[in-house]
């Protein structure tokens, strides 16, 4: 008895064991190439800043840190709360918000098509979802000015329909921003969407239907829930990179708005306050780390309860 | 996929391009993006076999972090005036002293004695510029020249304005409008610019680089951006014309240095002195529109660019371009925070 | 009637899926129009040309930068998806262990730093490597892609894996099957979609990537992404649209083959 309790354990360790090793390479290349270098990042946010970019090599500084939330009235000194960064990250979170659910209401579709197609043409269609972005981000934005800047494809079209009179001012505005975030981050949410639908057990959704639920029933109750984590998955990878979004929102968006992509970028570049940028940045994957870990818990408990 | 196909590509691509370029015979210049004349490399390749690799950056503060943080493997760089002193304080350049190289004799006065390198010890001349406006005649007929333009737009203007994206530039601009000296740190002052920006940028289209593709196509009406990329447009489209800002523009210039960890000093010297030859000087501006500070330079230029109304700057606005100069750490933090309140 | 009722279909989602794929091509269409155009602009249309097929096809600073990024693309997004699937192996499927939650969040994290971030801060280790090395070549580049293109093959894999049946697995186990044969011959093939998903997005990640290239690039190191941005500050001509057309027709005859040979198997 005992020793089968033993064995059960050692099998238990070994197990854990190789699934470290499995995960092994994965981890050493970041611990490599992000998250070492990443500390390197921490430590400076935590130095005075250099006189032209970089920092005072080991001079402790909590400037940077006070700057991210406050800042000293340039003209008179008292201590208020920094509202231009607060402002930049509001609508940072406003537009990478909607440009999540505008992707996930094209992409379910289009994935939900893919994975229904005959299985050996499903590869193509997927090929298909990814062909445009083979060319390099910079050309599309600019092919997407001429959809829709006023005497583009968009504007031409509707005119032509008598939908308008006057061409819709979209280009340098914030829809021009959000069209080309959806844009560029829909195959994000559609191919991570395909990968757990393809598995998709239809046998479930004929039981459904032959317990006489409708059609949306169906998607609410059955395929929603079976794909969750094909959702999640997306709406991480689209989510989160268009917070730092920085082309789109310089070309699309005209430049005349920043986004905290932007915002970052000005503290390393003419800005010239690196300690300000670190700190920015790790405040804002703190605040995504915290979101996500707080969703595999929960992710974790119920996948236990279902065994 | 198949997997045997991409590993071994993969590997191949590894192999194939581990070796760097610090053979012999080589010289490793990094430039701003689309700003090397090919032909001109073509030649000096030709003349003094050598294989040069040119290596794009698209701003000052880029290029500056990389050499600093070394082992970039490039021998040249071309950095603004503004950014020299700093790249000479911290001991980034090599002292080449091209004053002392044959062909120094061609460099025009007036670019010998410059502030950001007295007597040209670093340095040589590679491309000058300055930001001014650029209208479309058709739009608007009244005074050019004057930053008004887009500070205070006259109403044909409004909402057809595009500002260079440059914090510099723009709020050089907007302190001399105003009334004050570049790199004052009177907060009175910087408080009317800040307020004069907010209040005038509603009436802007964007802040963008792509002026030669929309200046000309109509739709911007008005630009404040560099004076090439206006010369450009407007042998796309006649009705584009050049006004000098008479409260005040910025200049810039582009010098050619040799770092301190170069590996191909001679040839990076061999370099220096080709530039300063009018004839391959007069190649460079051909490429990139801009003048350059080499006498003798404009009878190999190409004809539109001889009399340019961008280029020659007329008597009555000399006075009003000063160099862009680096301000003091505590002045610039205050401008970068100006800069973040006006994009909020 | 029954036969005729389709459980698949879903009302609209096939003429969403429609308008998605013109919307995903309109732009693109339009970019390859332009690479015909005889005049300097890309949004002016000034006549049929072919000029600028020939122009990029005699520059050699875009034909190799467009070489390299593809390059490292591909070996990037390789390493990435091989490393993500075996570490969405170890992190699906299992009663919750010690350490699991942070692997998780660790794989994750070059996906939430912003770009500039990673950029610098692989700027400061590199250069002092390169200093001490030597060496200078493309390497730190493919690891830097690598890295950052991890987490966006993982999640797909990682999606597919989840809720997957173990009990194939077990059955070939219990059928004296190693591990490795379990693997290849059941595990591996129920992930493709997952695989070729993620190495999808991997690859498209890698080749879009202007910060952190411009951060790790040594000299004669440009790719497209960094040449285009140098490029941006003067005036872009249709010689781009070009060379990515001439990389459009190169992809479709790509997925035309692949579309033959699946063809052939089934």
């Amino acid at each position: 008895m005992a020793s089968a309790a033993e064995n059960a354990q050692r099998h238990h360790r070994e197990e854990i064991r190789r699934r470290w090793m499995l995960s092994a390479p994965a981890l050493l290349i970041i611990l490599v190439a992000a998250t070492g270098p990443l500390l390197v990042m921490l430590a400076y946010s935590f130095m005075a800043k250099g006189d032209y970019g970089d920092v005072k090599f080991g001079q402790f500084s909590l400037d940077g840190w006070f700057s991210v939330l406050f800042q000293r009235d340039m003209f008179d000194d008292t201590v208020t709360l920094a509202d231009a960064h607060l402002s930049i990250l509001w609508r940072s979170l406003r537009l990478s918000l909607i440009t999540t659910l505008a992707t996930l209401a094209l992409g379910f579709p289009t994935a939900y098509f893919i994975a229904t197609r005959p299985r050996h043409t499903r590869e193509i269609w997927v090929f298909l979802v990814t062909i445009p972005f083979w060319t390099n981000l910079l050309i599309r934005t600019f092919a997407m000015q001429q959809v829709i800047r006023n005497e583009g494809i968009l504007n031409n079209a509707l005119r032509a329909l008598g939908v308008i009179d006057e061409p819709l001012p979209i280009m340098y505005t914030d829809w021009a921003i959000l069209f080309g975030m959806v844009y560029v981050y829909l195959p994000l949410m559609v191919l991570p969407l395909y990968a757990s639908m393809e598995k998709l057990d239809f046998r479930l959704i004929e039981a459904g239907y032959d317990l006489y639920a409708g059609r949306l029933a169906v998607l609410r109750r059955i395929i929603i829930p079976l794909v969750k984590p094909g959702i999640v998955a997306g709406s991480i990878l689209v989510f989160i990179p268009s917070l730092g979004a920085y082309v789109i929102p310089r070309v699309l968006g005209g430049g005349k708005n920043m986004m905290l992509g932007n915002l970052i970028e000005l503290q390393f570049g003419s800005g010239r306050n690196w300690p300000l940028g670190a700190a920015i940045s790790i405040t804002l994957m703190a605040l995504v780390m915290v979101a996500l870990l707080v969703y595999v818990r929960n992710a974790a408990k119920s996948g236990a309860q279902h065994g | 996929m198949n997997w045997k196909i991409s590993i071994a590509s993969a590997a191949i691509a590894f192999l194939g391009l581990a070796g760097s370029a610090a053979a012999e015979g080589a010289l490793n210049i990094y430039n701003w993006g689309d700003y090397t004349s090919p032909e001109l490399i073509k030649k000096f390749e030709q003349k003094y076999n050598v294989k040069v690799t040119v290596t794009d950056y698209d701003s000052n503060d880029t290029a500056l972090s990389k050499i600093r943080a070394g082992g970039h493997g490039f021998d040249i760089a071309v950095p603004s005036a503004n950014y020299m002193p700093i790249w000479i304080k911290e001991g980034l350049l090599l002292e080449a002293r091209p004053d002392q190289m044959d062909n120094f004799k061609n460099v025009d006065e007036r670019w010998v004695n410059v502030p950001w390198d007295p007597g040209r010890h670093y340095s040589v001349p590679w491309q000058w510029g300055l930001s001014g406006i650029g209208i479309n005649k058709k739009v608007y007929s009244g005074d050019i020249n004057t930053s008004a333009i887009f500070l205070d737009p006259p109403k044909e203007l409004i909402g057809k304005i595009n500002v260079e994206p440059e914090m510099n530039d723009v709020l050089f601009a907007t302190i001399r409008y105003l009334g004050g000296e570049w790199c004052t740190s009177d907060k009175e002052l910087l408080k009317k610019v800040r307020d004069k920006l907010i209040e005038a940028k509603p009436k802007w289209l964007a802040m963008d680089y792509s002026v030669t593709e929309k200046l000309p196509s109509g739709d911007y009406a008005a630009v404040y951006y560099w004076n090439g990329a206006i010369l450009r447009s407007r042998l796309k489209n006649p009705d584009i014309a050049f006004g000098y800002p008479k409260e005040g523009y910025p200049i810039f210039m582009d010098s050619v240095v040799i770092l301190k960890d170069a590996k191909n000093v001679e040839n990076a010297k061999l370099f220096l002195n080709f530039i300063m030859e009018p004839e391959n000087a007069a190649l460079i501006s051909g490429f990139a529109k801009y003048a350059n500070g080499i006498k003798g330079s404009d009878k190999f230029m190409p004809p539109e660019m001889k009399d340019a109304p961008e280029l020659v700057v007329p008597p009555q606005f000399e006075k009003a371009g000063e160099f862009l100069a680096a301000c003091s750490p505590e002045v610039s933090q205050l401008y970068a925070r100006i800069w973040t309140d006006v994009n909020k | 009637m029954a036969s005729r009722f389709d459980v698949r279909s879903q009302p609209g989602f096939g003429t969403v899926a429609m308008f998605t794929f013109v919307l995903l091509y309109l732009p693109i269409a339009t970019l390859v129009a332009y690479a015909f155009n005889a005049s300097e602009s890309v949004t002016v249309w000034g006549g049929f040309s072919l000029r600028w097929f020939v122009e990029a096809s005699q520059n050699a600073a875009v034909q190799d930068a467009a070489w390299r990024s593809f390059v490292i693309a591909l070996s990037a997004a390789t390493m990435a998806t091989i490393a993500a699937t075996m570490a969405a192996i170890a992190t699906t499927r299992t009663a919750p262990y010690p350490g699991l939650s942070a692997k998780y969040a660790f794989i994750n994290l070059p996906l939430m730093v912003p770009e500039i971030v990673t950029a610098v801060a692989l700027l400061i280790v590199f250069s002092r490597v390169k200093v001490w090395t030597g060496y200078s070549g493309l390497g730190y580049l493919v690891v830097a892609h690598t890295a950052f293109c991890i987490p966006f093959a993982y999640l797909p894999i990682r999606a597919r894996l989840e809720g997957m049946d173990a009990s194939l697995e077990r059955a070939a186990a219990d059928l004296y099957a190693t591990p490795w044969m379990a693997f290849r011959r059941v595990t591996l093939p129920l992930l493709r979609p997952g695989i070729i998903a993620g190495f999808m997005l991997a690859f498209v990640i890698s080749l879009d990537d202007v910060v952190i290239t411009e951060f790790v690039k040594s000299g004669g190191q440009d790719t497209l992404p960094t040449y285009m941005l140098g490029q941006i500050r003067r005036a872009v001509t249709p010689e781009v649209n070009a060379i990515a057309t001439a990389f459009l027709a190169l992809s479709i005859l790509i997925v035309t083959a692949f579309f033959f040979i699946n063809r052939k198997k089934s």
